[in-house]
């Protein structure tokens, strides 16, 4: 029998209690983890942005447009290996109002090899008779690429909607009015799902016929770089070349410019941050609360131990140990569950947020809290304990 | 016939698989006005059956009459009932609710009966006065002595007016002196106040105050 | 006959330590409730309050925000000719037609930039708005590029003091002033003078939105029976107030949502605390019982006892969590309608309705907490615990 077999008996004695207790650490570092979660998911989904592509978009900001002829002159910048656009399609589930999900209307040409190392194409329509594709496109999407009104939609999007191939789709216009319908000819996974799955995508060339009255009007131009290290260079050199025209440009890295989206959550993360200070607290209350009374109980029993010749120090250590077990068990518990249930339920708040990721490094954190919190809170019951007179402890206690 | 009647009571009690008897066919009688003390060594069942007159308890077979009605048939809301208003209470260790002050104490079995507050407070103050503690109403436990103590406890046992007072070790806990005065408040409530008392003592000296003084030993009388 | 509460309130307030430790943790679940709520009512109240209710707000059918509407200036003037449009003690209609705009901002103090609201509106733009009063500085002069930044934007954003330049579509715009907007919507805006925005910005084509303020408030279904069926304009209408309420709809749920998923987890967790608690005190207090159960009290009377004084530690701490997140009242903060995919600054609006849900929540805590506690110590056994003193 040695002190840690002793801890664990004495764990066991109450058991209600250290499993009510565990239970409480283990909710609330679930919670912890989560709430760090939405942060991670938030920061992963920047690195998903790629340094070697730049995004053009108007100066002003997102929501005034470029014009179609600015690509030639984009094309012709050194450094820049492929220009592709795409424009905010924003419209609505006419069946479903609440239902949200992001369309683009892009050019798949240019667009499609752009992002082809982001992206896999898993499923799609096949047409009987075997239809040309442009270089550098998967040939799964020959369908796709031969019909003006068909798209491709992500695999998550696909799944919950449950939708079928070859299923035309309604849509409201919001900017650009009136019902649009699109054909499902393909879908695509995403290889990093902080990419995210939830989005359509249909050719560009249909909203311009459809919506624009045939004129060209760009949302954002996408740049693939030859060389990441020439990001700076050239962005510099777009923004100089329009600086003074009708449409001046804004350009940043792709990464940039998912960072600013995550940016507009403003002090949210902030306040999730306060939330997720005042859960640790909670933690140290109860891991505090649990010891304090299981020490009172067992005051004559301590007496009864330095009477036998146990040292005030291994009590101390006792005590100590048993608050950092629970503590320890509860949080590694509440961290895994928080990891394993949110990452593996690929949750993602109803397509706000991409699935959420929670990194191990968060795990980490999580588990280390619960110990430092559960050492703190012992530290007054193991002293108490330790400091205890053998007079006082034997003497009846009503 | 007399207020007590205990008929052929059996009881055990399981630990674990373990059926332990206690009491093995015990039978007496106690008159109304009877002082008797109940002896015998550790675990001969004195406690059980102070217990089972009690209606704390019940026996296994046989019966308890207390004023000619069988405790053992009642349902257990009834039989809370029954004891509020039959029962007194003396344990050995006092057992006031440390929350509450000497006079909250004796009035606690008082919110039983239907009573106006003024008159509840009234009759608190009198069985305090009774038991020598009329200036200690708004005393706490802890700040009471040990022999205090068990005379708040004694007055929250006469303060309903109840028929029977049981006591279960009651100078256990207490110096001489102070066990002394216990029992001679005992005997006056028996003397004046005409109190049915029956004690659990191992102590001889306080047996001494009794009327009577039953022996047990092995779960029966033995004299 | 019941114990008297007065027993449990003297154990509550006698065994301080243990009581504290489960109020607090329930005073912080209460409190982040009540804050979420806060958060979700602050930002309703701050664009439902946009509205008034005399005016009618024209947009294009189909539209879900006003960036994405269009009206053409023909629609425009028909709209403002009406004859259900108010008239001004000038003569003029009391109508407005409005070009909306976002601008990216860099933000002052903290990194990054947002999107702002910019509305370039007609002469009888402000008049329309009663709410709307300037309170630094002055109002923009009509056919300069002058213009007035909401207060509690010009607080957030870089540029937007008075006597600034804000520059945007390659042209400076001079801040003349700062206003307020009574805490609604307005109070995110930039505004200026129509006639020089829309050709500053390319968007002389058509506006936004067009405001009305309406005679009479009762013709307004059949108005907008009208409107919405004339092929010429092709628009929705709605009430001022219904439009910023629908706007705000999504992210006020999505908040309240979220806080509520958060403070139910917390509330598992305090309810195991709760729980520890009360068994705690119930293992205690078993000599306590047995008296009682020996006296005549009966076991559901003791149920009960502890029940209620699981529930007064409970409501300690829901009056404790709503004084907590009290000072967080009129606290501004902004973040991104996702609706208008533009900033809203707005202040943290603590309700006496987020309070009683507060209160009501701790109680629930309390009594599901006590519960199976409570439970025990009705069924303790009264010859056990006797045996056992």
């Amino acid at each position: 029998m040695n002190l840690f077999s002793l801890v664990l008996v004495n764990l066991g004695r109450n058991k209600l209690r250290t499993t009510l207790t565990l239970m409480s650490v283990v909710v609330a570092l679930f919670l912890f983890c989560a709430l760090r979660g939405v942060l991670d998911t938030l920061a992963a989904s920047i690195k998903v942005g790629s340094e070697a592509r730049l995004v053009t978009r108007n100066a002003i900001s997102l929501i005034f447009p470029l014009p179609l002829s600015y690509r030639e002159r984009l094309l012709a910048i050194p450094g820049v290996k492929s220009v592709s656009y795409a424009n905010w399609f924003g419209g609505r589930d006419p069946v479903d109002p609440g239902n949200f999900y992001a369309q683009f209307a892009c050019d798949a040409e240019t667009y499609m090899p752009i992002y082809d190392a982001d992206v896999e194409i898993i499923a799609a329509d096949s047409s009987a008779v075997p239809l040309p594709v442009p270089a550098g496109i998967d040939p799964k999407l020959a369908m796709f690429m031969s019909e003006r009104d068909a798209c491709i939609v992500g695999q998550s999007l696909f799944k919950r909607m449950k939708w079928k191939l070859g299923q035309k789709v309604p849509v409201s216009g919001t900017i650009f009015p009136g019902t649009w319908t699109f054909t499902i000819r393909a879908v695509y996974h995403a290889k990093d799902p902080a990419f995210g799955e939830e989005s359509m995508l249909f050719h560009w060339k249909y909203l311009s016929e459809k919506g624009m009255g045939g004129q060209g009007i760009v949302g954002w131009y996408v740049l693939q770089l030859g060389d990441p290290g020439r990001a700076g260079e050239v962005t510099r050199t777009v923004d100089a070349l329009y600086a003074n025209s009708g449409a001046a440009t804004h350009t940043e890295t792709e990464r940039a410019f998912q960072a600013g989206f995550v940016s507009m959550y403003g002090n949210v993360p902030f306040l999730i941050g306060v939330i997720g200070i005042a859960v640790v607290f909670a933690i140290l209350l109860v891991a505090a609360n649990t010891m304090m009374m299981a020490t009172r109980e067992r005051t004559a029993e301590f007496g009864v131990m330095k009477t036998l010749g146990f040292a005030d120090a291994t009590l101390f250590r006792l005590v100590l140990i048993e608050a950092g077990i629970i503590t320890f068990g509860g949080g590694t518990l509440g961290a895994l569950l928080a990891k394993f249930a949110i990452e593996g339920s690929r949750f993602n708040a109803g397509g706000f947020l991409p699935p959420m990721t929670i990194s191990w490094t968060t795990v980490a954190i999580g588990i280390g809290v619960a110990v430092l919190m559960g050492a703190t809170s012992g530290i007054i019951p193991a002293l108490q304990a330790s400091r205890l007179r053998i007079v006082d402890a034997l003497r009846r206690v009503e | 016939m007399g207020l007590v009647t205990v008929r052929e009571v059996h009881k055990e009690y399981r630990r674990d698989t373990q059926a332990v008897p206690v009491l093995a066919g015990l039978s007496l009688d106690i008159d109304e006005g009877d002082f008797v003390a109940l002896m015998g060594p550790s675990g001969s069942g004195k406690t059980t059956l102070l217990n089972l007159i009690g209606g704390i308890d019940q026996p296994t077979s046989g019966e308890v009459s207390v004023h000619g009605e069988a405790i053992g048939r009642l349902a257990p809301r009834q039989l809370a009932r029954w004891r509020s208003r039959n029962i007194g209470y003396i344990f050995q260790l006092y057992n006031l609710i440390p929350v509450l002050t000497a006079i909250q104490n004796v009035e606690l079995p008082l919110l039983l009966v239907k009573m106006k507050g003024k008159e509840r407070l009234e009759r608190a103050k009198h069985a305090l006065d009774i038991v020598g503690l009329g200036d200690r109403l708004k005393h706490f436990p802890r700040q009471l002595s040990g022999g205090q103590e068990q005379r708040v406890a004694i007055a929250r046992a006469i303060v309903s007016d109840p028929t029977l007072l049981l006591a279960d070790e009651p100078t256990g806990d207490l110096d001489r002196k102070s066990g002394e005065e216990i029992l001679s408040l005992l005997e006056r409530l028996n003397r004046e106040f005409r109190k049915t008392i029956i004690m659990v003592t191992h102590d001889p000296h306080a047996a001494e105050r009794a009327h009577r003084v039953l022996h047990l030993d092995k779960g029966v009388l033995s004299n | 006959m019941a114990i008297p509460i007065s027993y449990n309130l003297r154990n509550v307030t006698q065994r301080p330590w243990s009581t504290l430790a489960t109020t607090l943790g329930i005073a912080l679940v209460v409190a982040i409730l009540v804050g979420a709520f806060a958060l979700a009512s602050g930002f309703q109240a701050a664009l439902v309050e946009t509205g008034s209710p005399e005016n009618l707000i024209v947009l294009r059918t189909g539209a879900d925000s006003e960036i994405s509407s269009g009206i053409s200036r023909d629609a425009a003037n028909i709209l403002r000719a009406l004859p259900e449009v108010q008239v001004g003690a000038d003569g003029r209609p009391l109508a407005s037609a409005e070009m909306v705009v976002l601008i990216n901002q860099p933000r002052l103090g903290q990194g990054g930039s947002s999107n702002v609201t910019v509305r370039g509106i007609d002469a009888e733009g402000l008049k329309l708005r009663n709410q709307v009063k300037v309170v630094e500085g002055r109002m923009f002069t009509p056919g300069t590029d002058e213009v007035i930044v909401a207060r509690r934007m010009a607080r957030r954003f870089a540029s937007c003091g008075i006597g600034d330049k804000l520059r945007f579509g390659q042209r400076d715009f001079a801040v003349v002033g700062h206003f307020t907007a009574g805490g609604s919507g307005f109070d995110s805006e930039v505004w200026g003078d129509n006639a020089v925005l829309m050709p500053a910005l390319n968007r002389e084509g058509a506006f936004q939105s067009v405001t009305l303020r309406m005679r009479d408030t009762t013709r307004f279904a059949a108005l907008e029976k009208q409107l919405e069926a004339d092929p010429r304009l092709g628009v929705q209408v709605r009430t001022e107030r219904g439009w910023y309420s629908e706007q705000s709809a999504l992210m006020a749920t999505i908040i309240r949502v979220g806080g509520v998923f958060i403070t139910l987890i917390m509330a598992v967790g305090a309810i195991f605390g709760a729980m520890n608690t009360m068994f705690a005190a119930v293992k205690q207090r078993t000599r306590e019982i047995a008296v009682l159960l020996t006296l005549g009290f009966t076991p559901t009377a003791i149920t009960l006892s502890f029940l209620v004084e699981s529930v007064l530690i409970a409501m300690i701490g829901g009056v404790a969590g709503c004084l907590i997140a009290l000072p967080i009242n009129g606290i501004t903060t902004s973040t991104t309608n996702w609706s208008s995919f533009s900033e809203v600054a707005f202040a943290f609006r603590v309700t006496p309705v987020g309070m009683a849900v507060g209160l009501v929540f701790a109680a629930a805590l309390g009594l599901v907490g006590g519960f199976l506690p409570a439970l025990r110590a009705g069924r303790q056994s009264l010859a056990a615990s006797l045996r056992a003193a």
